[in-house]
């Protein structure tokens, strides 16, 4: 279980910090929602998760153990176990769909092997992209560029998967096809995702759990049918009542 | 013809003795000029504020240290090099002499030109690197420069550009290559159809270096 305790993040030469006193337990298993507008803090939030951002107080604990302060190889091992999702891809360009998959098994190994090279290939075929494995991400789609990433992110076997507005760059069907996906990866093999997104329409279509974040504070956190039936902050009302004129 | 015959059969060899040390003094500096440049601008990027493993005051001294470099005019360099050139090559003068104070001169230069091309990489790209466990060394060796490589290769045709000018500034201390015959013949003996045909090999070489960069930078880029 990921557990997040009064995680408070100030940028160097802001006044304003970014997170605030955030606490937050991850459920393993769960598919987790984190809402927040543009500036809420949701994206520093799931950055200090796998430390690309460090938190300037509080504690990151998987499992019992407190990574926070982890370096070198040991955070390197930690970051395995947390695989990442990102709104804009982040695949190398100059690298094939299968080598972009294989990319963390040459993180972890130094080489990629014959072995490394057909379970990237059963990954993508995972992901319905048996087809592009020689494909370079410019010839890819949007939807199917995710879809590359995703299968890199399950590269490792990862326990939790972050997605960073994974969708929020996608067409709407492109959006479904990922959150489908990502439905099944939690349950066909248990792993724990959380979901950062500023769209209410996501955490409805696939979260079990959400929690609100406003200004870097958590103002709502529960079941997402109780939160939506039920909310009780402003910003959840204000957000909840966007969705519905858009629809 | 027979003017033409008669001037090939004059400065044929000269000529054809000058283009191979420009080549040489061109190819062998920037090679090494690379070695070191690459070094220096990956530590540049690494270090930087935001960079991998941000270093801001070694960052800034090292800056420094470029930039003094590449502040200091070439002929002034190649003059000053002199004690340090001799002590490693043993000579001043000729295609090898000339080497020494065209890589220091290069490297900098090259260093900016591969940071530069690094901070083009996506930011993401190389956040992505390091959520999948990557180290530093790792980044650097399989994800940023292979996804730099286009704009490294456009940035080597500028920098063989600009060395191929100071190997002909390198002429007028006795460097060898067309630079030295076209200030020898061209200037100093009102030869003008040496001089002429000297800038019309340079002007072909940098056409040929330029034309082939592009062409490769080109074919091996896949983002499109």
């Amino acid at each position: 279980m990921i557990s997040l305790q009064n995680i408070t993040k100030v940028y160097d030469g802001s006044d304003v910090p970014a997170l605030d006193g955030v606490s937050i337990d991850i459920p393993d298993g769960d598919i987790f929602g984190i809402i927040g507008i543009s500036g809420a803090g949701k994206s520093t939030l799931v950055r200090c998760i796998n430390l690309l951002e460090r938190p300037t107080s509080g504690h990151v604990i998987v499992d019992g153990t407190d990574v926070t302060d982890l370096t070198g190889a040991e955070l390197r091992a930690y970051r395995r176990r947390v695989a990442m999702i990102f709104q804009g891809f982040g695949l190398l360009a100059q690298k094939t769909a299968l080598d972009n998959v294989c990319f963390p098994f040459l993180a972890s190994n130094g080489r990629v092997t014959a072995d490394d090279r057909a379970k990237a290939s059963e990954l993508l075929a995972r992901v319905g992209l048996a087809d592009k494995a020689d494909s370079y991400p410019a010839q890819l789609s949007g939807g199917q560029q995710q879809r590359v990433a995703i299968a890199r992110a399950l590269a490792c076997d990862p326990e939790y998967i972050l997605c960073d507005e994974a969708t929020s760059a996608l067409d709407p069907a492109s959006t479904q096809q990922i959150l489908d996906l990502l439905r099944q990866i939690n349950e066909e093999t248990g792993t724990t995702i959380l979901v950062i997104t500023h769209s209410m329409d996501v955490v409805e279509r696939i979260c079990k759990n959400v929690t609100v974040l406003v200004h870097g504070k958590v103002v709502e956190q529960g079941p997402v049918e109780q939160v939506f039936a039920d909310p009780q902050d402003e910003t959840t009302k204000a957000l909840l009542g966007r969705v519905s004129w858009n629809a | 013809m027979p003017n033409v015959t008669e001037f090939v059969s004059e400065y044929g060899g000269l000529l054809a003795q000058g283009t191979v040390d420009t080549l040489a003094m061109l190819f062998v500096s920037t090679a090494l000029a690379y070695v070191l440049g690459i070094a220096i601008g990956v530590v540049l990027y690494v270090t930087s504020p935001t960079g991998l493993r941000p270093m801001p005051a070694f960052n800034a001294v090292l800056g420094w240290i470029v930039n003094m470099t590449r502040s200091i005019p070439f002929i002034i360099l190649l003059v000053a090099l002199m004690p340090f050139t001799r002590a490693i090559v043993h000579t001043t003068i000729g295609v090898v002499g000339v080497t020494p104070p065209l890589v220091v001169s290069a490297a900098p230069f090259v260093a900016r030109m591969i940071e530069q091309s690094l901070a083009e990489v996506p930011r993401d790209a190389i956040e992505a690197a390091e959520a999948c466990g990557a180290s530093i060394p790792r980044i650097v060796r399989s994800a940023l420069l292979p996804e730099a490589l286009p704009s490294i290769v456009r940035g080597v045709s500028i920098t063989l550009i600009s060395v191929l000018g100071y190997t002909a500034i390198a002429g007028a201390v006795g460097a060898g290559g067309l630079g030295d015959i076209a200030i020898r013949y061209g200037y100093y003996r009102y030869e003008d159809e040496v001089m002429v045909v000297t800038v019309i090999l340079l002007v072909v070489l940098v056409q040929v270096i330029q034309s082939t960069c592009d062409v490769i930078a080109n074919r091996i880029d896949h983002r499109k």
